[in-house]
């Protein structure tokens, strides 16, 4: 965990350094130009993501079964390899080395650890858990999301042999297919992380063992498996892929509504639980759950996505469930697992609201300018008296504009948060917390019936 | 009623499995389908193509262009700029660079190699959205 923060909080600064070229043009062209910067960035934050969902399916884990995870060795080659592998990826692109396949820049010989690493954490998962008999639904996600991971990792690297290759649109045919899944896939390991500590809050594993989380676990399975094609619904590939994943894409109308129809409830029970840190930020995913699936299934419907398809609607969404979705729930999975393990976060709490606050409103401008623009682009696309591409960058300056001043203030806020967090782990790691506590927090009772 | 009906069910640990089981079967054999029989069979392309796609790749093209509207935004797409502006134009850009494009320094076999990957690329197919169909069910057609 303290890892994954370190690479989020490294990560924005690429970030921002990324929007900086956006709007002023040549910014750091000699030293560190865009190709450099963009795989910087997205391979800091998806680390980010990765490694946040790792630890917190690890802890969970141990908290849900009462007892250590099967192997302390297994867990601590697999982080040296994935400490190693992700500090190689980023020297090699600040010097200028690529693989070139997009969010996976770096050379395919970092593949081979990072999978090893991965089929480390698959043996550690499954001998921890041991049956999935009357397993709660996160479990089920947690098996889930490990199984699928590796099955997508491998899958995207299909590329290098030449009957994937050699053809363009095969290419890519198979390379989204596999992103598709893959971002469903540490979708599973952070929503079960979620639904556990949901659990863990109103101290019930009621709704974890119910019939509709279930059901809206195997919806999102489903979708998982077959609605990636939704991504390249422009590519001349086979049409019924892109059939199938209109269809499924449309079963998260289900999702959707029963959003709706819970939206009373979440509201109480957020104003009930709002003194918590980890659960404001639980209730802050909900509303970008809401905002990101209402975008995800206007994407899906490809009449529609033949407007927003290659246009900064499609990042607004990815920024929305990344940062909105993601980053908030690992958030709120951090504050309850650090807070456990050394110190409460009394003494921060005003710097941690302000930083949430902070946080949540630039991250809506952020989002909205990224839809001002995409409409931008999507209006220039279809036009039929095209502008030059330069002209119709220059339209977008304005919007571009904001997307960089509220991802400044978003980082801002984001470093209000992640700073008692780190500082928690590294005075507990380092500093003043005792021994016995310490030992205390390897393992926590589970969560009560 | 039904989906009363449905969340008892599903309760169950059989259904559960049930479910699983086949999902991934289902899942497995779509994979498997989709690698045995790729949307495009054609011989096998030229060593110049094959060598322009590594280049394209090593110099992290996608990071600011487009191809089938799928990589970066400070770029265009340029999935069909080969027609649209001719292989001199395109030699230009990566001879000289832009204000915000770096000169790679490539040598001329290169860029020739570039080239054909991108005539390669402009001959798969269209990604203008203009010459798309939308039909009334939501679905498209190139």
């Amino acid at each position: 965990m303290i890892v994954a923060m370190i690479l989020l909080a490294t990560g924005m600064i690429w970030g921002l350094t990324g929007g900086l070229q956006y709007v002023i043009p040549g910014f750091l062209k000699q030293y560190l130009s865009f190709e450099k910067v963009r795989p910087l960035h997205v391979s800091s934050v998806v680390f980010w993501i990765i490694l946040g969902a790792m630890g917190a399916v690890f802890t969970y884990l141990q908290q849900h079964t009462g007892k250590k995870i099967y192997s302390q060795t297994f867990l601590k080659i697999q982080l040296v390899i994935f400490i190693f592998s992700i500090t190689g990826i980023l020297i090699s692109y600040s010097l200028g080395i690529f693989g070139g396949r997009e969010y996976w820049e770096y050379p395919p010989v970092f593949a081979l650890p990072i999978a090893i690493g991965w089929i480390l954490f698959l043996i550690n998962f499954i001998k921890s858990v041991g049956s999935l008999k009357k397993q709660p639904v996160y479990v089920w996600m947690w098996l889930t999301g490990v199984l699928f991971f590796l099955f997508t990792f491998l899958e995207s690297y299909l590329w290098i042999f030449p009957y994937f290759r050699n053809n363009i649109v095969n290419d890519m045919t198979v390379q989204w297919k596999s992103y598709g899944s893959m971002v469903g896939s540490w979708n599973m390991l952070i929503y079960g992380s979620s639904i556990f500590l949901m659990d863990k809050i109103s101290n019930t594993k009621s709704y974890s063992h119910s019939g509709i989380a279930f059901i809206l676990y195997f919806t999102g399975l489903f979708n998982l498996m077959f609605n990636w094609g939704h991504h390249i619904y422009t590519l001349p590939t086979h049409t019924y892929i892109k059939h199938i994943s209109y269809a499924v894409s449309m079963t998260e109308l289900f999702i959707l509504g029963r959003i709706i129809y819970q939206w009373k409830s979440t509201l109480s029970l957020a104003k009930k639980n709002f003194h918590l840190i980890a659960y404001r930020f639980l209730a802050a995913a909900d509303v970008w759950i809401f905002l990101t699936l209402l975008l995800a299934i206007f994407m899906s419907i490809p009449g529609i996505n033949v407007y927003t398809h290659g246009t900064h609607i499609t990042v607004a969404h990815t920024m929305g469930a990344t940062i909105g979705i993601n980053s908030f729930l690992l958030l709120a999975i951090a504050f309850d697992i650090f807070s456990e393990s050394c110190y409460s976060f009394e003494s921060y709490k005003k710097i941690v609201n302000r930083g949430y606050w902070i946080t949540n409103i630039s991250l809506f401008v952020f989002w909205v300018s990224l839809i001002g623009a995409g409409i931008i682009k999507a209006r220039w696309q279809l036009s039929t008296s095209q502008v030059p591409f330069s002209d119709m960058m220059l339209q977008l300056r304005p919007y571009l504009i904001l997307f960089v001043i509220a991802g400044t203030t978003m980082t801002t806020g984001f470093y209000f948060v992640i700073f008692p967090l780190l500082k928690n782990q590294l005075l507990c790691y380092f500093g003043k917390a005792t021994k016995e506590r310490k030992q205390q927090d390897i393992i926590h009772l589970p969560v009560s019936e | 009623m039904s989906l009363i009906i449905i969340e008892r069910s599903m309760l169950s640990e059989k259904y559960k499995q049930i479910i699983a089981v086949t999902l991934i079967i289902i899942f497995l054999f779509y994979s498997l389908y989709l690698y045995l029989s790729l949307p495009v069979k054609e011989g096998p392309v030229t060593n110049m193509v094959l060598k322009g796609k590594s280049i394209w790749q090593q110099s992290n093209c996608i990071a600011c262009h487009q191809v089938y509207g799928l990589g970066g935004y400070l770029g265009p797409d340029l999935t069909n700029t080969y027609t649209l502006r001719g292989p001199a134009y395109i030699t230009a850009f990566l001879q000289s660079g832009t204000a915000i494009m770096p000169k790679f320094h490539l040598k001329k076999i290169e860029i020739e190699a570039l080239l054909a990957y991108l005539q390669n690329l402009d001959a798969s197919g269209k990604a203008d959205p203009r010459t798309f169909t939308i039909n009334t069910n939501g679905t498209i057609e190139q």
